[in-house]
């Protein structure tokens, strides 16, 4: 019954006219022509087979080969099955996993708690029209424009130990990418200056959706700016706080690129996506071990994936 | 990982393969799509090319040198090949890091006939996997390669699979000005060493330069001091996997190092070789152990006052002949459309010639047959040539002379470890122990 959401059929048709199978043929006949059924199928095989082909296949792939010790040598018919020898060894004796995880979940409870909040007040402040907003604007927006690699670049000229533009400037001699204590602080706050520009672009964006005629009656009702921001306006941003939601999560799994420039994710700066990159691409070639890790990272993304389903889900039904 | 020579290509390997384009997954689709396309109608092309293969009159060249200078001295020596033999050279560069990333499948695709790579376990690790042709024939026709060159290229199997074309030392590197106005004289053992290195101190200097943000440099540290408290065969038989880490030998090594931590310039954690070098440069610091590389962060008139000397004895029985001294060179394909080419080339590139053309064309390294006319070398290239010649064995560098997945993955954090935390040594080891017999078993 692919076609029941298309064209409502439930209501178009009186519901005794579904339970025969003969009529209920018939009536689909009318609704849709040929070519719309050819269309129809088109619609759902082609991205069908496309996602199949390109995630959940490679997906599946990837946790079969983590149950093994290919190296990327040879044929497939010579691969060793090791059963759960790489989680074990993951686990056990690989020192940089405990960093890592907890260095993602780092990275998420920052740009959640400190990132997301800034770029919503700076959001809520550039939307007073000020003077010189758009300069403001642009300014905080220009870093989203930039690749995370280049912002790598950026921030490497203003943390270096002994040519920084910041120990220059302060004094110092703090070493911001070699100490482990501190890199992923700094690290952070590089990354944290680019979402929140994301993010103020995206409540921005919502904030001129708001009816001006709701901030009206709150203040005619004698509401104050704060109360009336976060009692009317924030309410009506719900659909844009779901987006953020989301936003900051794959933003905080999928962060990679800005260690990897780095120092290639090592010395305090692990993170999941890291560690399967240099386990899997290039020489190393670890590609059963890497592949577990990389199921592992799965295992942690459909925590959040099924908690965001559950949610909007939810949403519909209400 | 090779240690970058230029500073273009230290910038290239800053970015991810994911941005810089090729990367594996892409690479295996490729090939797979292609394979199923072309398969058939390839593999017979390869097989009716071999069989006519002293008749065809070409031979291609899978290159590693992807920056202007080493492409520029591999085109002139094709030309000069080619106007030899008559053979047509067609050379296929692809970027340093991205050839490097991508061997292991290039090498079970269709590689050239011929192709850059580096001397090592690296080299023995394809050879042994069968990923590469036997050039021993080539090899009884070669001249002015010392034997320490012929140990480098060959396999397990006792064969030659490489020719050597240029290689750099690594050494412990001053100026010489700074030198002359302290008053430092050349450490001749352990004891000297850290006796200069106190002195500097005092006269506020760093003695070491050192660092090891991009995680490769510690390694030279880590081989120099294993070499001359535990010599050459140990390097091998433990990069070998064969010996345990946790053995009191390999404690011993890195109880030294921390001994001479506190010379070392603090934060390495931080810093580029770059940066270190060029505290050298800026003459804050007073030595520095690294590849012969390091002169590219001088200026040109700073060039004659770069001076070196071997890391000094720890252990008389020892002694201090042993040392890095990485060796890049050819390989020829398992299959290749012409081996009567291949050969020819690789002979060729082994020759004086070639030789001469790499002198005159590349100032950045040594080259490796000894046939050479060196008279264009700088008095720092002439000394480091006499260095490597007067050496007993060459090791190629930690992560050319174990598996590269036990190198980037186990070795280079372990180090960064010690270097962050010198006191556990024991629990380091214990780690990298268990994480070897992991690898090396698999």
């Amino acid at each position: 019954m692919s076609d029941l959401p298309l064209v409502q059929a439930d209501r178009a048709v009186p519901p005794p006219a579904a339970t025969t199978a003969t009529r209920g043929r018939g009536r689909r006949l009318r609704l849709l022509s040929g070519t719309d059924r050819v269309v129809i199928t088109l619609m759902v095989l082609v991205p069908l087979l496309l996602v199949v082909a390109l995630v959940w296949l490679p997906a599946l792939a990837t946790v079969a080969l983590s149950g093994t010790n290919w190296d990327g040598i040879g044929p497939l018919a010579d691969i060793d099955w090791v059963g759960l020898k790489n989680y074990d060894d993951v686990v056990n004796i690989y020192p940089p996993f405990g960093p890592a995880i907890q260095n993602n979940l780092l990275w998420l409870a920052a740009l959640f708690v400190v990132a997301t909040p800034f770029g919503m007040f700076l959001a809520v402040l550039l939307d007073k029209e000020l003077r010189g907003g758009r300069f403001y604007q642009t300014a905080l927006y220009l870093p989203v424009v930039l690749s995370l690699a280049l912002i790598g670049f950026v921030w490497q000229l203003i943390y270096s130990r002994d040519q920084g533009l910041l120990n220059a400037l302060l004094g110092t001699q703090t070493d911001w990418y070699g100490d482990p204590n501190v890199n992923i602080w700094a690290v952070l706050f590089a990354a944290g200056w680019r979402h929140v520009g994301y993010i103020m672009l995206l409540y921005l964006a919502g904030l001129k959706g708001v009816d001006p005629s709701l901030r009206e009656a709150a203040a005619v009702d004698g509401s104050s700016e704060v109360s009336t921001f976060f009692r009317v306006v924030f309410p009506v941003l719900r659909p844009i706080n779901i987006i953020v939601l989301v936003v900051t999560v794959i933003e905080s799994l999928r962060a990679f690129d800005l260690v990897w420039v780095i120092n290639k994710g090592r010395n305090g700066l692990e993170l999941i996506s890291a560690l399967v990159t240099a386990n899997v691409v290039g020489e190393a070639s670890r590609i059963g071990f890497g592949s577990a890790l990389a199921t592992i990272m799965l295992v942690v993304s459909l925590v959040f994936i099924t908690l965001y389903l559950f949610t909007v889900m939810r949403e519909d039904r209400r | 990982m090779s240690r970058p020579r230029s500073q273009a290509e230290y910038l290239a390997r800053l970015v991810p393969p994911s941005v810089a384009g090729l990367n594996r997954r892409s690479l295996l689709a490729g090939a797979a799509g292609a394979g199923a396309l072309l398969g058939t109608g390839l593999l017979a092309g390869c097989g009716s090319d071999s069989d006519s293969g002293a008749g065809s009159k070409t031979v291609s060249v899978g290159s590693n040198a992807s920056d202007p200078t080493p492409k520029d001295v591999l085109a002139k020596l094709a030309s000069g090949f080619q106007s030899k033999s008559g053979v047509t050279v067609n050379i296929n560069t692809v970027d340093h890091n991205t050839f490097q990333e991508n061997i292991n499948n290039y090498l079970q695709g269709k590689p050239d006939d011929v192709f850059t790579w580096f001397a090592g376990y690296r080299m023995r690790f394809f050879a042994a996997k069968g990923l590469a042709g036997d050039v021993s024939d080539v090899w009884g026709k070669l001249s002015g390669f010392s034997d320490a060159f012929k140990k480098a290229s060959t396999g397990d199997d006792g064969k030659q699979y490489f020719v050597p074309a240029s290689y750099y030392p690594w050494a412990v590197f001053y100026r010489k000005s700074v030198w002359q106005q302290r008053g430092y004289q050349v450490p001749k053992t352990l004891d000297e060493f850290n006796r200069l290195g106190a002195q500097m101190k005092k006269d506020g200097l760093n003695p070491i330069a050192f660092a090891d943000k991009d995680g490769w440099p510690a390694m030279g540290t880590f081989d120099i001091l294993n070499l001359r408290i535990n010599g050459y065969q140990f390097h091998v038989d433990l990069m070998a996997g064969k010996e345990a880490w946790t053995s009191d030998k390999v404690k011993k090594v890195f109880d030294t190092w921390a001994g001479l931590l506190p010379l070392h310039q603090p934060d390495a954690l931080g810093r580029t070789w770059q940066e270190a070098a060029q505290s050298l440069q800026q003459k804050k610091s007073g030595m520095y152990l690294l590849g012969l590389f390091v002169a590219q962060q001088f200026n040109e008139n700073e060039q004659d006052d770069i001076d070196f000397f071997t890391f000094p004895e720890i252990d008389s029985t020892i002694g201090a002949k042993a040392l890095d001294a990485p060796i890049d060179g050819y390989m020829m394909a398992r299959k290749p459309k012409s081996e009567a080419n291949a050969k020819k080339l690789l002979e060729y590139i082994g020759g004086v010639d070639a030789a001469n053309v790499m002198v005159k064309g590349d100032p950045g390294t040594l080259v490796a047959n000894s046939g050479g006319d060196t008279s264009g070398y700088t008095a720092l290239k002439k000394k480091a040539a006499e260095l490597v010649g007067s050496a007993t064995e060459i090791a190629q560098f930690l992560d050319r002379d174990t598996r590269p997945d036990f190198a980037s993955t186990v070795m280079i954090p372990a180090l960064q470890q010690f270097i962050k935390d010198p006191k556990d040594i024991s629990g380091l080891l214990t780690s990298i122990e268990n994480q070897k017999k992991s690898i090396f078993t698999s």
